[in-house]
């Protein structure tokens, strides 16, 4: 079932949220809920029609199912994932199901939209949400009879009685199913995988039917009555204020209402709003006209000598030198030294931008105690939170809706834009909405970190790996929160460096200095884009001066199966946040991925002569991804011809939004391999549109094929695992097809694409 | 000013500068037709102007008078032209929010060339961009709708 108006409706039904709430029998399960406290709807409250059984699940007499998603949905299809393990456990029709989206609120726990954890965090929660609520239908019914509760079994959106064959619409038990206890945690039974309805179904995405008559609502389609549109032009240089501003032009523009500047330059940087000076319209043209005709000065920056081409080569010469080390084992240095072969090599990858295809947007209404957002954000709770500081108002007393996200990618999991609506709103008295262009989202991003790094290995007289050395330099994410911040975290050096998968007895993982100079944030997948490059470059690199098959020697290389523990002393392996015992670093599944992988390619094609297949395979967000692409190199042309993702991501809960997010995935790398590049010079981002941060259009894309391999293991991540091998398996094939091996990105700085 | 917008005629008050596009959202709150990139390099904004595909964030709406404008709200009354239809059946959205522009692009495409050819169809989608990366899915999906139009001649895709 759908409801045309479900999003909109959310405003108007606070009191679902303020009804809804969690038992006392302890469905809490250490899901990160806290302080959450028994909230039951009431018949004095109960105006709305809808029997609220918990936090996540309620039901109106005429059988609708609402289902509350509380995580953001930007293509990923969580607002179909979630809600199908709910529906699934409560043994609910889909047909039935009314998708409700969750507001900010800290009950649901975490509703922090990245790190490709919506359903590895969140799928037994979802399923404990939906075993409660058949539960207490079951109880329904059960006491509605007078029967005992264990003759009655929900199906398929009725209750059944076994004996009398006896059966009740779950709607006409909503009022009774709401009033029951929840049940304790310890007897709830969750259905077993045999009688999956949804979980590992390909669902039909519950959005589309909106998305392809232009009914979806994203953050940019919101409007207000008597609102406002604001264009903010913000200062070039991260630091950067207002120096002086004249008006005149711009005041002049019809519907031009008014001018406001914008205090920042603040650093760190934080999420806080960017120095700038915005106009306010009546609508967006006359707001993006006022805007072009103001005149401003900046004042200077201590980032104002920033230039990304000399910085990459600055971080290039650091990484060959001696750098901290985060991790060692054996005796690197000796057995580089005494090693038949040594071969090192020095990798590079420019600053990125997500360039989602909407650009970031939010509208505030501020009363004197209140404000309420709308916002396409990944994080409504920081949202929440950041919007409430800048009012001096308390978080309850900030209300977030989260629209349908125009692609998220990481930008949005930032909230300075939610901040700027709302100090604006407040100015101006009345509602308001932030318009970012094109050119502002690709100016004025927190970018994915330019980086170099540095490999070296000894190989002996069998051609086996006995000694190597990794070493990286690039502008910590933590340099947004922190000053001073020099080298990559140990966070971001657990996301595909320090966890290196290799049994070789002697090694060394490395950092140099990197120092932050604009507002660096995460992006699809993060460190792990630069960090597998470099890592599956240089395995290949090291292949072929072995003389073996890319596959026998990554086979080789990663050695016995085991479980790799990447804890040294000071260094604290992050794990994505899962337990190591839950979610070991296991070579088995990543061996298996190997070989699956090598077998999409043909390496018998790889003499130079123009054709050739990579591989690449990477661990990230628990998941187990490789790549295998073809390519076409006729003098210095280009064409990817064909490529193909295996992918382990233990239980696929929806497959067919799996195997999107993994199409996905190799484009977003395709993207960022080939063409993918944002340069800054005296400070500033020199590109500004499509034009000249191009992205891979249709004509380009090579014939992709998404092979999941079947797994027993519990959901792992989905939405960005299928970034990190992309590159790399490009530039090594690249290297199979004509010899040329690209170890600085993008490729169409050496090559020219078909 | 009078704008002939999916079968309605619409009064507006606005610049004769005023793209299209606002003049769609802002004005008349047609805000399936969406904002991208500003500067026609990413067809999340097209429409068709008497039939054919453009780009509403770079035509005045002065450009648009008396023309027979069609955006993504009446590409069909029930949501239900071939397009929509195969979207729906091939699952093609991630975010959503450059398929207006590209079913746009692609019933363009559709309606004068009703079996095209893949380089066909890569030509006429290649203005359009999909950072999700539903390319694929998009092309099946046309070459799936081609099959609800006539065959055309000795060129039959029954």
């Amino acid at each position: 079932m759908r409801k045309q108006d479900s999003r909109i409706s959310v405003v108007s039904r606070r009191k679902f949220l303020q009804l809804a709430g969690i038992g006392s029998g302890g469905l809490i399960l250490g899901s990160g809920f806290t302080g959450a406290q028994p909230v039951w709807a009431d018949a004095d409250n109960a105006s709305d029609s809808e029997h609220t059984l918990n936090l996540f699940v309620s039901i109106a007499p005429d059988d609708t199912v609402s289902i509350v998603c509380h995580r953001s949905e930007m293509g990923q299809g969580i607002r179909t994932g979630l809600p199908q393990i709910v529906a699934d456990e409560m043994e609910a029709d889909w047909e039935k199901v009314n998708v409700i989206q969750g507001l900010a609120d800290k009950r649901y726990g975490s509703q922090n939209t990245d790190g490709s954890r919506s359903i590895r965090n969140f799928y037994h929660t979802m399923r404990t949400m939906g075993a409660s609520a058949r539960h207490m239908l079951e109880a329904a019914a059960a006491q509605l009879w007078t029967v005992p509760v264990a003759s009655c079994q929900a199906l398929q959106h009725r209750v059944h009685h076994k004996d009398s064959g006896r059966s009740i619409r779950f709607g006409e038990l909503a009022e009774l199913a709401a009033s029951q206890p929840v049940p304790e945690a310890s007897a709830l039974k969750l259905k077993s995988s045999e009688d999956f309805n949804y979980i590992g179904k390909p669902v039909a995405t519950y959005d589309t039917p909106d998305m392809v008559v232009g009914k979806g609502q994203y953050g940019q389609d919101i409007q207000l009555e008597n609102m406002l549109i604001a264009s903010i032009e913000r200062a070039p240089v991260l630091g950067s204020t207002v120096a002086s501003v004249k008006q005149d032009k711009a005041r002049a523009v019809k519907d031009v209402v008014a001018i406001e500047t914008m205090d920042g330059g603040q650093l760190p940087p934080l999420f806080h709003p960017l120095a700038g000076v915005a106009v306010l319209a009546t609508n967006t043209w006359a707001a993006l006209k006022g805007r072009k005709a103001l005149e401003i000065t900046w004042s200077d920056s201590p980032h104002s000598d920033h230039n990304s081409t000399e910085y990459i080569d600055t971080l290039k010469q650091r990484v060959a030198k001696p750098g901290k080390t985060v991790t060692a084992y054996g005796d690197t240095d000796t057995e580089l030294a005494k090693s038949e072969r040594h071969h090192s090599a020095t990798y590079s990858v420019p600053y990125l931008t997500h360039a989602a295809m909407e650009p970031p947007s939010a509208t505030a209404v501020v009363g004197e105690n209140s404000c309420e957002i709308w916002a396409c954000t990944q994080t409504p709770q920081s949202a929440q939170q950041n919007v409430a500081k800048a009012l001096g108002l308390k978080p309850e007393q900030v209300k977030v809706n989260v629209t349908l996200l125009g692609g998220g990618f990481g930008r949005k999991s930032k909230p300075d834009f939610a901040v700027e609506a709302a100090v604006l709103a407040r100015k101006m008295q009345r509602p308001v909405k932030v318009v970012w262009s094109r050119e502002d989202d690709i100016r004025h991003s927190y970018y994915h970190a330019a980086s170099a790094a540095y490999f070296e290995a000894g190989l002996n007289s069998d051609g086996l790996v006995s000694a190597w050395r990794q070493r990286t330099a690039f502008p910590s994410i933590s340099g947004t929160f922190s000053a001073g911040v020099d080298h990559p975290s140990a966070g971001e050096l657990s996301l595909g460096f320090a966890d290196l998968a290799f049994d070789i007895p002697n090694r060394t993982c490395e950092t140099a200095v990197a120092e932050y100079h604009t507002r660096i944030g995460w992006m699809r997948s993060v460190a792990n884009i630069q960090n597998a490059f470099g890592i599956c470059s240089f395995a290949d690199e090291l292949a072929h001066l072995s003389g073996q098959t890319p596959d026998a020697f990554l086979l080789e290389l990663i050695g016995k199966d085991r479980y790799v523990n990447p804890n040294q002393e000071d260094f604290k392996y992050g794990n994505y946040g899962a337990q190591l015992k839950d979610s070991p670093v296991d070579t088995a599944r990543l061996k298996r991925v190997v070989k699956e992988t090598a077998a999409k390619a043909d390496f018998s094609l790889n003499n130079g002569k123009g054709e050739g297949w990579g591989i690449a395979v990477h661990r990230s967000f628990l998941s187990y991804v490789g790549i295998a692409t073809r390519v076409e190199v006729q003098g210095d042309k280009l064409r990817v011809a064909e490529m193909h993702c295996v992918a382990d991501v233990g239980l696929a809960v929806n497959p067919d939004r799996v195997n999107a997010q993994m199409e996905g995935a190799m484009i977003f790398g395709l993207s960022l391999a080939l063409m993918g590049e944002v340069t800054m010079e005296n400070g500033a981002v020199k590109n500004s549109n499509f034009h000249d941060y191009p992205l891979l259009r249709m004509q380009q894309c090579p014939a992709l094929h998404v092979h999941l391999l079947t797994s027993d293991q519990p959901p792992a991540g989905v939405g960005e695992p299928g970034v990190p091998p992309v590159a790399p398996s490009i530039t090594n094939a690249i290297y199979a097809a004509c010899g040329e091996r690209i170890r600085d990105l993008p490729v169409n700085m050496h090559m020219s694409l078909a | 000013m009078e704008l002939t917008i999916n079968g309605k005629i619409h009064q507006v008050d606005v610049d004769e500068d005023m793209p299209l596009l606002w003049a769609l959202r802002d004005e008349l709150k047609l805000t399936g037709t969406k904002f991208g990139c500003g500067a026609g390099l990413c067809g999340a904004c097209t429409i068709h102007i008497n039939g054919n595909p453009a780009r509403a964030c770079l035509t005045p709406v002065s450009a648009a008078k008396g023309a027979t404008i069609t955006t993504i709200e009446g590409l069909s009354e029930a949501g239900n032209h071939p397009l929509q239809q195969a979207w729906i059946k091939h699952n093609v959205p991630q975010c959503g929010y450059c398929q207006s522009g590209q079913l746009m692009s692609a019933a363009a495409l559709l309606a004068n060339n009703p079996n095209p050819t893949e380089q066909e169809i890569d030509s006429a989608m290649s203005g359009n961009l999909c950072r999700c990366g539903t390319y694929p899915r998009i092309k099946t999906a046309i070459k799936d709708a081609a099959l609800a139009y006539p065959a055309k001649g000795s060129n039959t895709n029954a």
